[in-house]
């Protein structure tokens, strides 16, 4: 079981904690658990196909992008950071 | 002069040859404009006559360092080497000490810098710091990555502050007491009391006033030396070109996606660095996005949330000493790049949680394809999604 961290405005869509496990080998694969216990997650940061363009997504600190993207393979001692734009102010 | 300093001139004048000031002045323009360096010009005296004025060209060894430092001014020894003093005497004695070194060819001015000058020759004046600044900075002259030659960078640095709120209040005034010298604000919004809370330049005195005049009589009451510059207006494709060619270095303390994604390929054309910072609640964090080194604001987000995944503090909230600890974490990656020291966050994202009380960081991705600053990149023409953002990109940019 790998450890999710979500940034503070996803927070919400799972039970408004900061942190949790999900299953998988790879990140496609913990991403569709993220999405079967929480669905309003996916409402959030993947309503379509592919995930929304706004999100970046690390694997233990590295973007993804850098790795092997949704094939990056993900153990249970890594940690997953789903991370959005944020804008603030006011 | 007694007998035993008398004995060192006499062996002085029979190993160190002596130029007149028209000698000298003629080998080094020849050397000037043949773009040669076969002479190394070296002053022996000290700092407080250095300052008055020296010889162009001239390295300063003060005589009590020459046998210490000599070796590094001149490494190699066959090297010629001119010395002078005020008067002509010093340097002879130096020049003796260089023969037991093993200098080959030794020279001394005779007259020194006194004939020199008043033979009408240029002379140069070093830049130092005031009395005044010796003693306001003195805390950062006695820090070697900063020293006189650092305080005179941040005395000539430019800063823009995009947003005189909750990033650009702290700031600007650690920017201000660091001596930059000129601290560009913009900001169309004025202090409200709910700003309070957090944008410590500004006064329960001066709600009611633009934010960037508060900060502007919040900046020269500290310090001085800072020239501050407001722009009472918000940034778009008709200024934001203009506006930031001044500058050395942004700090972006905006709170919309537009104003960000404007700066962003505004800042890449220009190839000026942009100091990103952002807060939420109780977590913050911050990166440099240095043109054409790291990624591009772009690269990270190629497209801004939807309204509702980017709730302003307005709407959210924040505790009022998150974009304080974000702000000067800004304006110490600013003093970074101005300096030249360090490691800048360039490519890296530092995190802060709060009420974890961690700090952590996050590898940057640079996309090849990015369609600002990838290889194909076109930043001129990319659209900034005034439409589609969480706060409606109205008059004021702040934070």
């Amino acid at each position: 079981m790998a450890t999710v961290r979500l940034a503070p405005v996803l927070r919400a869509s799972v039970g408004g904690v900061k942190q949790v496990s999900a299953k998988g080998e790879t990140l496609a694969d913990v991403l569709s658990d993220l999405y079967v216990n929480y669905p309003a997650l996916k409402e959030q940061i993947q309503p379509g196909d592919t995930l929304s363009r706004f999100i970046n997504i690390y694997v233990n600190d590295q973007d993804v992008r850098h790795l092997q993207g949704l094939e990056t393979s993900v153990g249970p001692s890594d940690t997953v950071i789903l991370l959005p734009a944020m804008a603030g102010g006011r | 002069m007694g007998e035993a300093s008398r004995e060192l001139m006499r062996q002085a004048r029979a190993q160190v040859a002596e130029w007149t000031t028209a000698q000298a002045s003629e080998v080094l323009a020849r050397q000037r404009s043949d773009g040669q360096n076969d002479l190394v010009l070296v002053d022996v005296r000290e700092k407080n006559e250095w300052d008055e004025g020296y010889i162009p060209g001239a390295t300063h060894v003060p005589k009590g360092y020459l046998e210490q430092r000599i070796e590094e001014v001149v490494p190699d020894k066959s090297q010629k080497v001119l010395l002078y003093c005020a008067g002509g005497v010093r340097s002879m004695y130096a020049g003796l000490t260089l023969k037991q070194m093993g200098y080959e060819n030794v020279i001394s001015l005779a007259g020194g810098f006194g004939q020199w000058k008043n033979s009408g020759l240029p002379v140069v004046q070093p830049r130092t710091l005031s009395q005044a600044q010796l003693k306001r900075y003195s805390r950062h002259l006695l820090v070697p990555e900063v020293g006189e030659q650092g305080q005179l960078k941040l005395l000539d640095a430019r800063v823009l502050l995009i947003g005189a709120g909750g990033l650009g209040a702290p700031a600007a005034l650690y920017l201000a007491a660091a001596g930059v010298g000129t601290i560009g604000i913009i900001d169309l919004d004025v202090v409200e009391e709910s700003n309070l809370q957090r944008q410590v330049i500004h006064t329960t005195g001066r709600v009611g006033e633009y934010k960037a005049e508060s900060a502007r009589q919040a900046i020269e009451a500290l310090n001085p030396d800072v020239k501050v510059v407001t722009y009472l207006d918000r940034l778009d494709e008709t200024n934001v070109a203009q506006i930031i060619a001044d500058y050395d270095v942004i700090i972006d303390g905006t709170d919309n996606f537009p104003t960000r994604y404007l700066l962003n390929d505004a800042s890449l054309i220009a190839r000026k660095p942009v100091i990103h910072g952002s807060v939420f609640r109780f977590e913050g964090q911050l990166t440099v996005f240095k043109p054409y080194e790291g990624p591009c604001y772009r690269c990270l987000y190629p497209e801004p949330p939807p309204a509702e995944l980017a709730p302003s503090c307005a709407e959210a909230g924040v505790l009022g000493v998150l974009p304080g600890v974000i702000g000067l974490l800004q304006s110490v990656e600013a003093l970074k790049l101005i300096l030249g020291i360090g490691e800048p966050l360039v490519g890296r994202m530092m995190m802060y949680d709060a009420l974890a009380g961690e700090f952590s960081e996050l590898s940057l991705y640079r996309d090849p394809n990015c369609p600002a600053c990838g290889e194909h990149g076109h930043p001129e023409d990319l659209p900034i999604y005034a439409d589609v953002c969480a706060m409606p990109a109205r008059v004021a940019v702040h934070a």
